[in-house]
């Protein structure tokens, strides 16, 4: 830790995000704090940090409509997005993960950006947003540029973020065409814990109950989130049903490649990987 | 830093270091006990507060995020030795047994009352779920809530 005091700045725009970090370059940003405080208390490099919050700056707390895209800023916190109508109505397999994300005062901080750039495996906003297809926007002081959340994400805690950049947007399609939606996460209990394994689907599901189109994404299976094409095409065109689910087993079991930790084995994942499937075909449907 | 905000109900201006956490603002330097720290990291809910009006850890929060807010303590809630109705609802039902988690437990529900003022069982349940207790098991807590609630839609009606 260094002898000084560590200094801290609130922007409530990008123009004063600018100014303020290019007077201070090391300072570290944040948004809710939720993950950023707990790792800077287990000292290191964090400890003593310059730092940015980005909970006032205006831009990151929009959410608006733009043609078949909804803009959702970085810095929402995930308790005004689970209440917002634009992300209820549009986007239900994200609501279902937001109301298993933390506990209250954690969703009254925590930002969905926060979750998107912490890059856990276990991130619970993740499978949702990437069986969405969402597209991150990246600002720089002069610079836009936007990537899938699946390009972004690299590895555990890793992303493609660079060196005076931040993520400012999500971009998701609206998805009128699917009818089911689902998001499931085990974990050791209902509130406040990690995920041992989720899954996130979207599925278009036609009136004889056939799939005729599914994305699917789990989550704590694998270094990120594990989304697999030929588990998608295997399963279009088939009856939606536990047999159908089952058939799939072998496809899961090659995709996710899951660890051992203080919350799980990777054998009991593996496990929960393919069964998470079971619960589709008695998620309700809406014609 | 110099940092001005309200603090139950009343201005204060604090000089303290910008990274100085809500709680040890309010314990070490304004020596409000009221809130307390257990885990610190964000998963026991003993240091909730309300920033106007929301629930957030002030394990999480920095002293720099308080400027210009509106910050309520469990200290804020009552007036001297007249509490305040959850206060008296979590005596009445027994719900206080160590006590620690209690300051937190009673400014969660106070956040969910204030939001839904006659929360089912299942919705207290979901409104204290960042709150840890080891001691009561947390049935006389949800009674004392659920008691709170009657009490306040008695009095609407």
């Amino acid at each position: 830790m260094s002898g000084r005091e560590a200094r801290v700045w609130l922007p409530g725009s990008l123009d004063e995000l600018w100014k303020i970090w290019s007077d201070a370059p090391d300072a570290v940003l944040y948004a809710g704090g939720t993950d950023l405080m707990v790792r800077r208390r287990k000292g290191g490099p964090l400890a003593g940090s310059d730092l940015i919050c980005l909970e006032r700056v205006a831009d990151f707390r929009e959410i608006r409509e733009e043609g078949e895209e909804i803009l959702i800023g970085a810095g929402c916190t995930i308790a005004s997005l689970m209440d917002h109508p634009l992300v209820r109505q549009n986007f239900p397999v994200l609501t279902q993960a937001f109301k298993v994300l933390g506990s209250p005062p954690i969703r009254n901080m925590a930002s969905i950006g926060g979750n998107i750039c912490t890059a856990s495996p276990a991130g619970d906003t993740l499978p949702p947003l990437y069986v969405m297809d969402a597209l991150l926007e990246l600002r720089r002081e002069n610079g836009l540029r936007r990537i899938p959340i699946r390009e972004f994400i690299t590895g555990p805690g890793k992303t493609d973020l660079g060196p005076g950049e931040v993520l400012s947007g999500i971009r998701i399609p609206r998805l009128p065409r699917y009818n089911l939606h689902h998001y499931e996460k085990v974990g050791q209990r209902n509130a406040l814990s990690i995920s041992i394994a989720g899954l996130a689907a979207i599925a278009r599901i036609s009136a004889e109950r056939t799939i005729e189109d599914i994305r699917l994404a789990w989550g704590s299976v694998g270094p990120t989130v594990v989304r697999s094409r030929n588990i998608e095409k295997a399963l279009t065109g088939k009856p939606l049903s536990s047999e159908s689910m089952e058939a799939a087993f072998p496809l899961v079991d090659r995709a996710v490649s899951p660890i051992d930790d203080l919350r799980a084995n990777a054998r009991y994942r593996r496990i929960l990987a393919r069964n998470l499937l079971l619960r589709l075909p008695f998620r309700g449907v809406h014609p | 830093m110099k940092i001005d905000f309200e603090l139950n109900g009343k201005p204060v201006s604090v000089d303290v270091p910008g990274d100085r956490r809500v709680v040890d603002l309010l314990r070490e330097d304004l020596h409000l006990t009221g809130t307390k720290e257990a885990c610190g990291s964000g998963e026991c809910g003993a240091c909730t507060v309300l920033v106007n009006g929301e629930s957030r850890l002030s394990c999480l929060m920095l002293a720099a995020q308080l400027e210009g807010k509106s910050l309520t303590t469990i200290e804020g809630i009552g007036q001297g030795k007249d509490l305040h109705l959850l206060q008296k609802k979590f005596v009445e039902y027994g719900a206080v047994q160590c006590g620690f988690c209690t300051p937190g437990m009673i400014l969660a529900a106070l956040r969910l009352l204030r939001q839904n003022p006659r929360p089912t069982r299942r919705e207290i349940r979901e409104g204290i779920s960042g709150n840890l207790c080891r001691c009561t098991g947390y049935q006389m807590i949800v009674d004392a809530v659920e008691a709170a609630a009657e009490e306040i839609g008695d009095e609407r009606a």
